[in-house]
């Protein structure tokens, strides 16, 4: 099993336990999991409401592809933790990080 | 602005791959149908964002690239000759005293239809607005998201503010232009284009521009029209420069636009349909692919033309409320152009 952390809008944390070979991108458990996220473009890097912030672990995290980062740099309010959670796959590298929600929600 | 009305059976927003197949499955049916799509031209993401991605999950085709599909579909709908305005985007829509629909563009095209499909995938793609104080009430008084006429910037002092490449792009040409540019980037480094990068830099050593970094607005101020732009850099130190006009440049995101405006039910910035027809709380009016929501919603382009199908089933009634459907199969009957 994967363990990791996922912090939401309200600052509310809970641990999160998903089984290895569930083959899913990070946003889409988030989904699954009814976290509060639009995830509008479906997983494209296009939306950025799919948005996290890694409050800890982040270099143990495949680093980002261009488009996602070409995505986070135009983001207002984005910082170096931030990541798209749809860019993420949910493997063994999210084991014990700790995620803030925080993509838009409008 | 021109005005030109078109009439037709259904007005269908948005040419995606679900806006097209809908022409083919109101063609069946003898439903005359006009499109019209924000993009230039038709395909919607699969033309504009990834023509030569290869997508694996469309019935019968164990690999099609995203624009061959788009092409395969147009010639599909051929014999339906559907009607197209492209690059206008649909604003307002409006129920006549005859019940007919009135959809009108931004560019006064009006559409009179029995019936509305609107298949505007992610919608339309709008500039990102940070969360800074007073930003909205300064809209238009100093503070706007694109530079559509780079003239309204001469001699003036104008900040702009965002990473990407329109932020350095607009920088360095209206460096030439304003009297004061200064651009604040929330990061120490530009991911843009190196050039423009190196550029920016170069300008801010020469003292042609203002390069603030590592901070971020907070907060716009004026009387009536914008006078201040206040920021907070890394060290939380406050800072205000004065600025005619801000321009923050923070990519686009896919937005309803106009559409969130019309009374439909809105989930999660979908549209909420019925699942028998895809209609919405609007009588008349119905939503297919990505822009609808309903429980267990796949957002498929295969789900999209099923939908479209039963779609077409309902909109009949609203065409041709006189006449009784009878369901053929094309294998039987063949396809039928007007």
């Amino acid at each position: 099993m994967i363990k990791f952390t996922v912090i939401d809008r309200n600052g509310e944390r809970r641990e999160v336990e998903v089984p290895e070979d569930i083959n899913l991108n990070l946003m889409e458990l988030l989904k699954a999991s009814e976290y509060e996220i639009l995830a509008t473009c479906g997983g494209m890097a296009l939306c950025a409401t799919c948005r996290v912030d890694v409050e800890s672990g982040l270099a143990q995290l495949a680093s980002p592809q261009d488009q996602e980062l070409d995505m986070l740099d135009t983001l207002p309010d984005a910082v170096p933790e931030s990541r798209l959670a749809c860019q993420l796959r949910v493997n063994e590298q999210l084991e014990g990080i700790v995620i803030r929600i925080k993509g838009d929600l409008a | 602005m021109t005005t030109n009305t078109i009439h037709t059976d259904l007005c269908i927003i948005g040419a995606g791959p679900v806006g097209l197949f809908a022409v083919f499955e109101a063609g069946l049916l003898k439903m005359r149908c006009h499109l019209v799509d924000a993009l230039p031209q038709v395909g919607g993401q699969l033309s504009e964002i990834y023509p030569h991605k290869p997508i694996y999950d469309i019935p019968g085709f164990p690999e099609v690239k995203a624009q061959e599909l788009v092409d395969n579909l147009m010639e599909q709908i051929k014999p339906f000759d559907p009607g197209f305005t492209l690059g206008e985007r649909v604003e307002k829509l409006n129920r006549l005293a005859n019940g007919i629909f009135a959809v009108e563009t931004n560019d006064g095209t009006i559409i009179h239809c029995k019936a509305v499909v609107i298949a505007g995938g992610l919608g339309c793609f709008e500039p990102r607005k940070p969360e800074i104080e007073n930003l909205l009430a300064f809209e238009g008084k100093g503070v706007s998201y694109m530079v559509k006429d780079p003239e309204v910037y001469r001699n003036k002092k104008v900040v702009l503010a965002g990473g990407g490449d329109s932020a350095l792009d607009w920088t360095i040409f209206l460096a030439n232009i304003a009297k004061e540019v200064t651009l604040v980037h929330r990061g120490d480094t530009f991911r843009g284009a190196p050039d423009s990068a190196e550029k920016v830099f170069k300008l801010a050593e020469m003292g042609k521009i203002n390069l603030i970094l590592s901070s971020h607005l907070t907060k716009v101020s004026g009387n009536g029209t914008l006078k201040s732009v206040h920021l907070i850099n890394k060290a939380k130190e406050e800072l205000t420069l004065d600025g005619d006009y801000l321009i923050p440049l923070f990519g686009l995101s896919p937005k309803l636009g106009p559409i969130a405006e019309w009374n439909l039910n809105i989930d999660k910035s979908a549209i909420s349909v019925n699942t028998e027809d895809y209609s919405t709380n609007i009588d008349g009016i119905y939503a297919i692919g990505d822009i609808n929501t309903y429980p267990g919603k796949l957002k498929l382009i295969l789900s999209g033309f099923h939908e479209a199908a039963l779609m077409a089933q309902s909109a009949f009634k609203h065409v041709f409320p006189d006449q009784k459907l009878s369901f053929k199969y094309t294998t039987v009957y063949g396809v039928n152009s007007f």
